[in-house]
């Protein structure tokens, strides 16, 4: 009986279009699922000292449950202001600029003494350093007339590639030594998360979910276009900018806490619309951020479990991530 | 009413709108017409506050578009442009609810509920009302955003050439409901138009413009003469008269044998 109401519910009727139970359902099941992943994750072998162990545990999931929500919400918004599902914020230059500020922490003081610094100082610099180059970029592209969203993409992308290429030259002067202590630095880890670091990201993250939430109604008006909306007197460019900076605090916030995570929010984000069947607000971030909270625990586990973490986590879904994004190119390119 | 004073929009050193001074009272159908590149979707695109203003003001009874907050309008002023892509895959129906947005924020009323039936019912979409907007056909869909604007609910209706791409048949049948917004529902319709026989036959009033800048204004008859035709469109239209309405017979132009017999 549950079984078929659930499959009624599920079907996809008139491609894509969905039954008003159907979000609801989506959102019941994933938390479910993410629920059995968590508890998988938390006690599945334990050993020796339970206190220890759970701690151990318990950061790491709250790390990933962290990054998988922020990443997935700022996708969410990303793609709703620019009316457009296949761009990340990756893409936008902040994975680069983490990359570039690591490298050339390296190279001017080395890794040991970067290292070294205090854990929450190197981590308020961070997202400092992240944020004031939002800021400028939002600034530059939006301070006057002018506020075309794709010109700022665009900028993003060059200014990312820009600091890749910086990254790379840094690279070639750099010790050896030095370099593969760095490169260990610059994939995201979720095995060392710091306590103080999660509770201050957690904190972040979570005013802005609170500040964002009475955006949330207008975001479905803005997702049908930018004079759509203001038609239906939604104010666009507050709406637009309110998520830039939602966007540069997610981003930042959770790439200095574990690394670039690129092609996660993409990924979880068009996962979730294709699942909910709706571009509603009221479910797709929660629904994508629980994806990516599954995606990261399930798959964490996997990795420790079945191939004892000789792989890291972030390359399985950089290249999943990736198959995907060709995988999405190719569907819009046939429409 | 709405009232235009001064109003300039420039690209660089393009001026597309050039101290546009105009009054709507309420209520009727006011037509905008001319040639392409006149400035008629940028002036209508300005009322609308899609567009920001160079120089001039606009006041919608007495409240001015640029500075009210955007929800207060648009429980008075509604817009529809000229391409109407949505970014997201919608049905009639939700399309339409969304026309409800500014008296209900994305929270329907049994209220609400009522006016997509009747906004639905009235330009005769029940049978779509199922169907994603992106598989109906361009008269269908441009009927569907007609019922979200009207489901709207507001005073007042820009409407920037609804009737492009609609075959005879559809052109006629929206223009129709539009004329019907004004007649029955009183509603204060401005339109651009570009065929200028529907403006003749459904307009109250023909506003023209050229080179940004209004060069005629007043009743169907007064405006839809071979005389202000020449000087509007830069071209020698015979205008003949069709149920006491001038016709303009633009479209025999070319082929100067018919219109020689005269």
């Amino acid at each position: 009986m549950l079984v078929d109401r659930w499959r009624t519910a599920l079907a996809v009727r008139g491609r894509g279009i969905p039954d008003r139970g159907r979000p609801v359902l989506v959102l019941v099941l994933l938390g479910i699922l993410l629920a059995m992943v968590t508890a998988l994750f938390m006690t599945y072998d334990l050993k020796g000292s339970l206190d220890f162990a759970l701690e151990l545990r318990g950061r790491k999931v709250g790390g990933m449950l962290l990054v998988g929500f922020a990443v997935a919400y700022a996708a969410v918004l990303l793609h709703t202001i620019t009316n457009n599902r296949i761009l990340t914020p990756s893409l936008m230059g902040f994975d680069a600029l983490f990359v570039l500020i690591q490298t050339g922490a390296a190279f001017l003081f080395g890794t040991l003494a970067f290292l070294a610094i205090d854990v929450r100082l190197r981590f308020g610099i961070e997202v400092g350093i992240m944020l004031a180059f939002a800021a400028i970029l939002y600034r530059l592209l939006f301070g006057g007339e002018n506020r075309d969203l794709f010109l700022l993409v665009l900028a993003g992308i060059i200014t990312g590639t820009v600091f890749s290429s910086l990254t790379a030259l840094i690279m070639r002067v750099l010790d050896p030594n030095e370099f593969l202590t760095l490169q260990d630095l610059l994939f995201a880890n979720f095995s060392t998360v710091n306590r103080d670091l999660l509770l201050v990201s957690a904190a972040a993250v979570v005013v802005i979910i609170v500040a964002t939430r009475p955006l949330l109604g207008q975001l479905d008006a803005v997702a049908i276009g930018r004079e759509h909306a203001i038609n239906l007197g939604v104010n666009h460019r507050a709406v637009v900018r309110q998520c830039l900076v939602a966007i540069a605090v997610l981003v930042s916030v959770s790439t200095a806490l574990v690394g670039p995570v690129a092609f996660l929010g993409l990924l979880v984000s068009n996962m979730a619309y294709q699942l909910t069947g709706t571009f509603r607000h009221r479910y797709t971030p929660a629904a994508a951020g629980m994806i990516a909270a599954i995606a990261l625990i399930g798959g964490q586990f996997i990795l420790q479990e079945v191939f004892a973490s000789v792989v890291r986590l972030s390359v399985i879904i950089s290249f999943i991530g990736g198959i995907y994004f060709i995988l999405l190119l190719l569907r819009e390119a046939g429409r | 009413m709405i009232e235009l004073s001064g109003v300039t929009k420039r690209y660089g050193p393009n001026t597309v709108v050039n101290s546009v001074s105009l009054t709507v009272p309420g209520g009727g159908v006011t037509a905008l017409v001319g040639p392409n590149g006149a400035g008629k979707s940028s002036l209508l695109s300005m009322i609308g506050r899609l567009l920001p203003m160079d120089e001039g003001e606009i006041r919608v009874d007495g409240l001015d578009v640029s500075r009210i907050a955007g929800d207060v309008l648009a429980k008075k002023l509604s817009i529809l442009r000229q391409e109407n892509q949505v970014a997201v895959r919608l049905t009639v129906k939700e399309l339409v609810e969304f026309g409800r947005f500014p008296h209900s924020r994305g929270r329907l009323t049994a209220e609400d509920g009522r006016h997509v039936e009747e906004a639905i019912d009235f330009l005769e979409l029940a049978e779509f009302a199922g169907r994603p907007i992106d598989r109906l056909s361009g008269g269908q869909r441009q009927r569907a955003f007609i019922a979200m604007v009207l489901c709207q609910d507001t005073d007042y209706v820009l409407l920037d050439e609804p009737l492009n791409n609609l075959d005879m048949h559809h052109a006629s049948q929206t223009m129709g409901l539009i004329r019907r917004l004004a007649t029955e529902l009183n509603k204060t319709i401005v339109i651009v138009l570009h065929d200028i026989n529907f403006a003749s036959y459904h307009a109250d009033r023909v506003v023209a413009m050229k080179d940004g800048a209004i060069v005629a204004d007043g009743t169907p008859r007064e405006i839809i003469t071979g005389l202000s035709m020449a000087e509007i469109f830069d071209l020698e239209v015979p205008v003949h008269s069709y149920a006491d309405r001038p016709v303009a017979a633009y479209f025999a132009i070319g082929s100067r044998h018919l219109h020689d017999q005269d």
